[in-house]
């Protein structure tokens, strides 16, 4: 299992550095559902079934292809290998707000402490659908009901700017 | 688990993949036979009696052709799309029960690959990856009519799987399991869901029909307006793998649509022929085996309704198919979740 965790680990992390790195729009989205999928390996190492495929049906099946569909019409336009240039100030900017946001995630897990698990207390069936349907209906009903009222928001909102307005078409 | 449990399982998961290559392969010849019987042909018939050979015939001569690579091609892009519709279109039949339990020698073996809780859920997330393949050939084959193919690929998976995903709720209600196992044990005899879910089944068949690009909704690979669609760079076997992911789609949809609502393995009367063989482990047996032939005849049933809508249907019109999927399908599903959660509260 712990070779299996570090295999996963280290593929994650290659995966999500080829994201940034890749030069192609396409082939950055490819490795970022690679590294979808890798996390979805992770939950079941951790024995959420339920989370690992929501994660990839919601995740890899959905959104990506929504960005994957976006990426090739982008790249229809620009004919070739045009170069993205980027400015000395933005790339400035980037590097100082990334190095900020490494410093307080350093300092957040700095002091955080490991909570092992107790193998006898443990139970395995804590990431199974009806442990979780039985934790979100109860104790997080609230928040579980608010998370799903704001994506009805979206959604009507998503709705309302791609509805066609009345009179002559102006795009 | 023991080491003769898992050599069994490995035995049990090379048969299903075997016979999902068979049954995709053999779908090409009967698809050709079944048309050529609806247009009042004679159809293959020079391979072999019957044309039966056809198949591998045809096999042997992609697998001879020129290996053909656009040159403005992304040729990593170009190779791994096929090999990904290939991937995706084997996975789905790992969770599907094909049968009850056997007993050999006081083990109980049963007829599933794995038999996770989830595995309705794995189903869904199966289906929805099976547009990558499509999408990074078209794309990658540098050809515009291939990217309009791919693209109107995925705008369609996607469109068809929230209705496909809702009518999925109203069984998964009447059930309460995510078990394709239990949810075929709960079919017992001749208690099948359709007769509770008419208009979920329905909502899930048309679904089913976009999801594997079949007639009528066959849009992203239309030759009158696309030439081939997403596969028009490609030839040799690269284009028979995705023909033949096709084909294996095929057979999954029909696999789950009778697993979920034509009661997988079970048949009417089966109890009655249980108890009328005395030895119990033989009525088990008997029971079971006849059970993956029942199994196997319902799927062969869909692989047919398949194959003859495809030859008596005529295609959509893009904006019908959007129409049909987001306008008629997604609020008859809701509807169908509405009727279903008011019959359970008024029967219990």
């Amino acid at each position: 299992m712990e070779s299996l965790f570090f295999f996963l680990a280290s593929l994650t992390l290659l995966c999500a550095l080829m994201v940034v790195i890749s030069k192609n729009p396409v082939h950055s989205v490819l490795f970022l559902i690679i590294t979808f999928f890798t996390i979805s390996g992770h939950y079941v190492l951790l024995n959420a079934q339920f989370l690992a495929v929501v994660n990839i049906i919601v995740y890899a099946g959905a959104i990506m292809v929504l960005f994957l569909f976006v990426i090739m019409f982008l790249n229809m336009s620009k004919q070739g290998d045009a170069k993205i240039k980027t400015s000395t100030v933005s790339k400035f900017a980037g590097a100082i707000a990334g190095g900020l946001l490494f410093v307080v995630l350093i300092a957040a897990l700095k002091d955080a402490n490991v909570v092992g698990y107790n193998p006898d207390t443990y139970d395995s069936q804590i990431g199974m659908v009806e442990s979780l349907g039985q934790v979100l209906f109860t104790e997080y009903l609230l928040p579980f009901e608010l998370a799903s009222v704001l994506f009805l928001v979206a959604m009507v909102g998503a709705v309302m700017l791609g509805k066609r307005e009345e009179g002559e078409s102006n795009f | 688990m023991e080491s003769v449990d898992l050599l069994y399982k490995a035995i049990y998961i090379l048969v299903i993949f075997g016979i999902t290559l068979l049954i995709a392969t053999y779908s090409t010849y009967f698809e050709r036979k079944i048309a050529a019987f609806i247009q009042d042909r004679v159809g293959p018939n020079r391979a072999g009696p019957a044309g039966m050979l056809q198949p591998l015939a045809d096999a042997g001569k992609l697998f001879f052709k020129e290996d053909f690579i656009p040159a403005k091609a992304n040729k990593a892009l170009f190779i791994l799309g096929p090999g990904v519709a290939m991937l995706v279109a084997t996975m789905s039949s790992a969770v599907i029960p094909f049968g009850d339990m056997l007993m050999i020698d006081g083990r109980e073996i049963y007829l599933q690959a794995i038999n996770v809780n989830i595995g309705v859920l794995y189903i869904f997330g199966v289906v929805s990856l099976g547009v990558y393949g499509l999408m990074i050939g078209g794309w990658a084959s540098n050809n515009k009519y291939s990217l309009l193919g791919a693209i109107r690929a995925a705008s369609q998976n996607i469109s068809y799987e929230i209705a496909m995903g809702l009518s999925l709720i109203a069984v998964l209600m009447m059930t309460g399991s995510l078990s394709l196992r239990e949810i075929a044990e709960q079919q017992a005899g001749f208690n099948w869901n359709v007769w509770y879910q008419p208009l979920g089944f329905l909502i899930f068949l048309v679904c089913s029909f976009a999801e594997t690009n079949r007639t009528p909704f066959d849009l992203p690979e239309s030759e009158a307006e696309l030439i081939g669609g997403y596969h028009t760079e490609y030839g040799s076997m690269k284009l028979g793998m995705y023909l033949f992911a096709e084909y294996i789609n095929i057979f999954v949809a029909s696999a789950v649509m009778s697993t979920l609502y034509f009661g997988a393995y079970n048949f009417p009367f089966m109890e009655n022929l249980r108890e009328a063989i005395s030895d119990p482990v033989l009525a088990n047996n008997v029971v079971t085996l006849l059970g993956v032939v029942v199994m196997f005849a319902k799927i062969f049933l869909f692989i047919f309704f398949f194959m003859w809508v495809r030859w008596t249907l005529p295609r959509f019109r893009y904006d019908q198919l959007m129409k049909l999927g987001w306008k008629i399908l997604i609020p008859l599903a809701i509807l169908n979740i509405l009727l279903t959660g008011g019959g359970i509260i008024l029967l219990s």
